[in-house]
């Protein structure tokens, strides 16, 4: 899931000096989760905004925010709330705010900040263990990824800030990923992962902004 | 020509130092560390904004120490440039008369004084050293041939007395695949720890240079073992630090001892301080006067 976090309110509602009456927009899917963008926050926002002094025209939360077909069917099901809106604030990632912003020509703007990819540890616990590089090596390096996990995204092994515990120095709390890596491979005898010399990354196939576009569908 | 390639192949024991870059333009600082080492040091070293901090780059640097008549290490890290930036820089330091160069990851952008600045790590240390040689044999990183190559003696870093030796090992054995041709280490307190890795990593084909990190005081050594990784200070010579009157005078003496102890069966050793290089000098001198047996330090 893609997780992100509220802007300080203060910062929202200087972006939004301008307007006056406002649509609000959540998302179903990842900011319910992360609790950024969920109908609870979004109910949060439309109270605060309205103490503010803000006029709060209609609110809505879609079941994918980052759809754009879905964002533009949502938009006509609240015409009539959105008629005199004249700004929608999105609750939602990155991706679901420029998705709202090219379904309409109304001013849109974000409540949040999108952090990065993240891993459900537990409820409201998320880290990063995938940075979406384009070109996996996890069948290498016993399904734990250096290029995210490793502050330094080294691809051959720990560099020399390895702690006398095996932490990592730049985190001194967490574990090296390539001591945990190194440590796996030679439990399942597969050392030659970690002896081999890995080429850097080609960021060329990682170049943005990515597409995928599906044949013969 | 690398003097350092020439004693180390000649079988002669080196003995290498270290010189900071300045903090701003003033070359003064690194005509002062020439004029200290030559004569003295077989090569100094040259950090690369070290800890993360931005100081004069190390091409500019070992160009001046060169200017100074002392051989440069040229230290060069992933952290601050991309695989075309390090090639370039390569191929400059080279065309300024620079020949050796200490391949390193590099320490975090955290640790230093521009935490907001993007870290690169394009290339690591080991697809740094594959990349020089690259550049030796005359093409660079894509395999487009150059005009003219590079000749560099390839160094690289290894913690020897790390808790996970094997592990260490390991690394050193990619290293040279990689084609790194000699090692500066981690700072060594306990010889016999690195006698037992030394013994290992010259089964492969490289040469070694323990590295040596001058001892201020005790503080200083508990800070070591506390807070450096691969560092680990022995007890007892906490404790010489600690009883002594002149503690500083006290870390010269370990230095010196480490150094003809590694003598006995070493390659060499790497000096380090933190901007003490007027001590580190004093050393070499003493060591040259009171072992002329040992080392002999280049022409001046």
């Amino acid at each position: 899931m893609i997780v992100s976090k509220l802007k300080p309110f203060e910062e929202i509602i200087e972006v939004l000096s301008m307007y006056e009456n406002i649509f609000l927009m959540g998302c179903g899917e990842c900011a319910t989760a992360a609790h950024a963008g969920g109908e609870k926050e979004v109910m949060e926002m439309k109270k605060q905004l309205e103490k503010s002094g803000k006029k709060i025209t209609g609110w809505v939360v879609p079941k994918e925010t980052c759809h754009i077909p879905l964002v533009k069917k949502e938009l006509r099901i609240h015409k009539e709330e959105i008629k005199d809106t004249e700004a929608i604030l999105v609750m939602a990632c990155g991706a679901g705010v420029q998705a709202v912003a090219s379904a309409t020509d109304i001013p849109v703007f974000t409540a949040v900040d999108t952090l990065f990819l993240g891993t459900i540890q537990r409820y409201g616990r998320f880290t990063e263990y995938c940075s979406m590089c384009g070109h996996c090596i996890l069948n290498e390096t016993a399904g734990i990824c250096p290029v995210t996990r490793c502050p330094k995204g080294l691809l051959n092994g720990p560099c020399g800030g390895v702690l006398e515990n095996g932490n990592c120095e730049v985190n001194p709390e967490m574990k090296c990923v390539w001591v945990e890596i190194y440590e796996k491979l030679k439990e399942r005898g597969q050392l030659a992962n970690f002896t081999k010399l890995r080429e850097p990354r080609d960021f060329s196939k990682s170049s943005k902004p990515s597409k995928l576009f599906l044949k013969g569908l | 020509m690398s003097l350092l390639k020439d004693y180390l192949k000649g079988g002669k024991f080196v003995i290498t130092a270290e010189a900071g870059p300045p903090k701003g333009t003033s070359s003064e600082k690194l005509k002062r560390s020439a004029n200290l080492y030559r004569g003295k040091a077989v090569a100094v070293n040259l950090t690369d904004n070290q800890r993360a901090i931005v100081k004069m780059s190390p091409v500019a640097s070992a160009s001046i120490l060169l200017q100074g008549g002392v051989e440069p290490i040229m230290q060069l890290t992933c952290r601050d440039r991309n695989r075309l930036a390090l090639q370039s820089e390569l191929l400059g330091a080279y065309a300024l008369g620079i020949r050796n160069v200490l391949a390193l990851t590099g320490d975090h952008i955290s640790s230093g004084d521009h935490p907001q600045a993007k870290p690169v790590f394009d290339l690591d240390s080991f697809t740094l050293i594959s990349t020089i040689k690259k550049l030796n044999e005359g093409h660079d990183f894509n395999d487009h041939p150059l005009d003219g190559k590079t000749d560099y003696f390839i160094g690289g870093v290894i913690n020897p007395c790390s808790a996970n030796m094997e592990l260490q090992l390991l690394r050193l054995e990619k290293k040279v695949k990689a084609g790194v041709q000699f090692i500066q280490t981690q700072a060594v307190y306990d010889v016999d720890i690195f006698h037992k890795f030394y013994k290992e990593a010259k089964k492969m084909n490289t040469y070694i240079l323990a590295g040596i990190l001058l001892l201020k005081s005790a503080k200083m050594a508990r800070f070591l073992n506390a807070k450096v990784p691969g560092v680990r200070v022995p007890d007892h010579l906490i404790e010489i630090l600690d009883r002594s009157y002149d503690p500083a005078e006290e870390g010269i003496k370990i230095v010196k001892d480490l150094i003809y102890s590694v003598a006995e069966f070493g390659d060499g050793v790497h000096l380090m301080s933190v901007g003490q290089e007027e001590k580190l000098a004093r050393i070499l001198k003493e060591v040259i006067e009171e072992k002329p047996g040992i080392y002999q330090p280049p022409e001046d």
